[in-house]
């Protein structure tokens, strides 16, 4: 390619009378400039990737041309595992599912069971508190990792610190209600494990107090960051008719600006008792459905539920308080056996729309079929969809911003 | 709009033979569809200005069993704009590849998902863009959600029982 110099000519003078010549305006064109394709694999171990998710990258440079995720590292059949056991046994597996609100997974099968057997509205008002009350609890965590570890891929560590100092403590308060600290086997068919311990209430109530200045404390350091908005808004943006049709729920759906959320929309336990609003992106500070906005509708969450949690702990301390005759497990069924039929059950989780769709012969103590649909499951497929043309580090925003749970997505 | 309605209207733009039965006295009122013109019934489901279901929640793969000798997909279809919801049911013949037609074009949210009926059933996807194992490993033999499904007993010299 190059010319061939004069050999009496000195190097530096040539070199420079060359360089002068390539720099001139129009000798070197755009094609001629090499350029090629290169396949990169980001994962299975990738600290952006929040578990053992693949993603082959097409990439030109700095540029990401296509996404194709590969799935299955973690795939623990958890439908068989489902269609091989009774309904009881397959609460743990759910545990299992979205690992960071195993709570919300319980709860979510638990009503589809309740609802095939004909004992939902029926429990106890004190059981339904307690199962909202821990549920919440379990969204704040579950969101506060996902608020940590998206500010952690942008570049973020402060926030990364205090919101895992933060769930600790519901971690600590759920580990004491149910023995386990992350999954919890707490919500059971027709009741709960066991009733909250003796000054739950008080603590739990401490824990909001606690935690409030705390929230106001991350909004102050995080939501309106200069660095952070640079990052985030305007990045990834994912048109509403696109999540819809792509399946995307939960924080994802809504932060394209669709107001819509399950825990109003179907109106499941004591939801329609409590007063709560659903958040939505608007687009304060880029496009509606940018990465910032799905981070605003989590963060606006939080505070959402921990209203939520003030009204069931107000209702758990006056209007059913703890008693001598309250059994948790006073309805709970000695055998689940359902009639013959199917039933799709829905439930808000932390993450979108939560489904176990059974079927049941009616003869036997172990679904025909159990399937589970995943939130992370959907909203991950979009992502091939969104990441066409961005910057790779453009990427590792919009993977922390869907805030996918490889537990549930490989099941 | 009811179940029946809905029916009714397939049945007048889609053909008399696109519903095959349904059950409409249940919590979640189902059409069968032929799946012959499963594509046709999920288009006019979607575009329809008055039905408008936009949102398709779960698609599973079912396996009924060698006695009754079906295999198919159930799909959970909802508008969110209407707020109404229902089940589609496409089943066919159980042999070892039953065949659908692929809606994934139709909600993006099926192609995931039919992979997923793939892996698992052995479902195959007519049209689908990308049909291949997604929760499996690629050399896995067979397809474990059958009924029929026998655990091989070595994958690449390690027993699979423990």
């Amino acid at each position: 390619m190059h010319e061939v110099l004069h050999p009496n000519a000195t190097r530096t003078e040539l070199d420079y009378a060359e360089l002068l010549r390539r720099s001139a305006p129009g000798k070197t064109r755009l094609q001629d400039l090499a350029s090629e394709e290169m396949v990169l694999n980001m994962g299975p171990q990738h600290p952006s990737t929040h578990g053992v998710l693949r993603l082959e990258l097409v990439t030109d440079g700095e540029i990401v041309l296509e996404v194709i995720p590969h799935l299955g590292y973690l795939h623990r059949c958890f439908e068989k595992h489902a269609e091989s056991l009774p309904y009881p046994q397959t609460i743990p597996y759910t545990d299992r599912l979205d690992y960071l609100a195993s709570m919300n997974n319980n709860l979510a099968f638990v009503m589809g069971v309740e609802q095939m057997m004909g004992l939902t509205g029926q429990l106890p008002k004190r059981v339904e508190y307690i199962r909202v009350l821990v549920a919440e609890l379990n969204r704040i965590a579950s969101h506060l990792v996902a608020i940590g570890t998206f500010g952690l891929d942008v570049g973020a560590i402060t926030p990364f610190l205090w919101c895992f100092r933060d769930r600790e403590h519901i971690l600590k308060m759920l580990e004491w209600a149910s023995g386990a600290r992350m999954l919890y086997n707490y919500i059971w068919i027709g009741g709960l494990f066991f009733d909250i311990p003796v000054g739950f209430e008080d603590r739990c109530a401490e824990f909001v107090h606690y935690f409030k200045p705390k929230l106001a404390e991350l909004n102050g350091l995080l939501t309106g960051n200069r660095i952070f908005v640079d990052r985030t808004a305007n990045v990834g943006v994912l048109p509403l008719d696109v999540a819809i049709n792509y399946g995307c729920s939960g924080p994802v759906l809504r932060g394209s600006g669709l107001k819509m959320d399950l825990r109003r929309l179907d109106g499941y336990s004591v939801y329609p008792e409590i007063d709560f609003e659903v958040c939505y992106g608007r687009g304060e500070m880029g496009k509606v459905g940018d990465c910032w906005d799905r981070y605003k509708v989590r963060v606006d969450e939080i505070a959402q539920s921990l209203k939520i949690i003030e009204q069931c702990l107000e209702k758990l301390v006056k209007a059913h308080p703890r008693g001598d005759n309250f059994d948790p497990r006073g309805m709970c069924p000695p055998k689940a056996r359902p009639k013959a039929g199917e039933y799709y059950s829905r439930a808000e989780n932390p993450k979108g729309e939560l489904g176990f769709y059974f079927i049941a012969d009616g003869k036997s103590d172990i679904p025909l079929r159990c399937k589970c649909r995943a939130p992370s499951f959907s909203n991950l497929s979009v992502v091939p969809e969104i990441s066409r043309g961005v910057l790779i580090a453009d990427l590792i925003a919009i993977l922390g911003s869907i805030d996918f749970v490889l537990g549930e997505v490989d099941r | 709009m009811t179940a029946e309605a809905i029916s009714e209207m397939i049945s007048a733009q889609v053909g008399a033979d696109a519903v095959t039965s349904s059950q409409l006295q249940v919590p979640q009122p189902v059409l069968h569809i032929a799946p012959a013109s499963l594509p046709a019934v999920c288009t006019l489901l979607r575009d329809d200005p008055a039905l408008y279901f936009d949102y398709l929640e779960c698609l599973s793969g079912v396996d009924e069993g060698p006695e009754a000798n079906s295999i198919g997909v159930v799909y959970h279809i909802r508008s969110i704009t209407r707020g109404h919801r229902l089940v589609l049911k496409c089943f066919v013949q159980r042999d070892a590849h039953p065949t659908l037609p692929s809606i994934a074009h139709i909600w993006r949210t099926a192609d995931w998902h039919e992979r997923e009926a793939f892996d698992l059933l052995g479902i195959t996807f007519t049209g689908h863009p990308d049909m291949r194992r997604i929760l499996m490993p690629e050399d896995w033999v067979g397809h474990p959600l059958r009924k029929d499904y026998v655990n091989p007993e070595f994958y690449h010299d390690f027993k699979t029982a423990y």
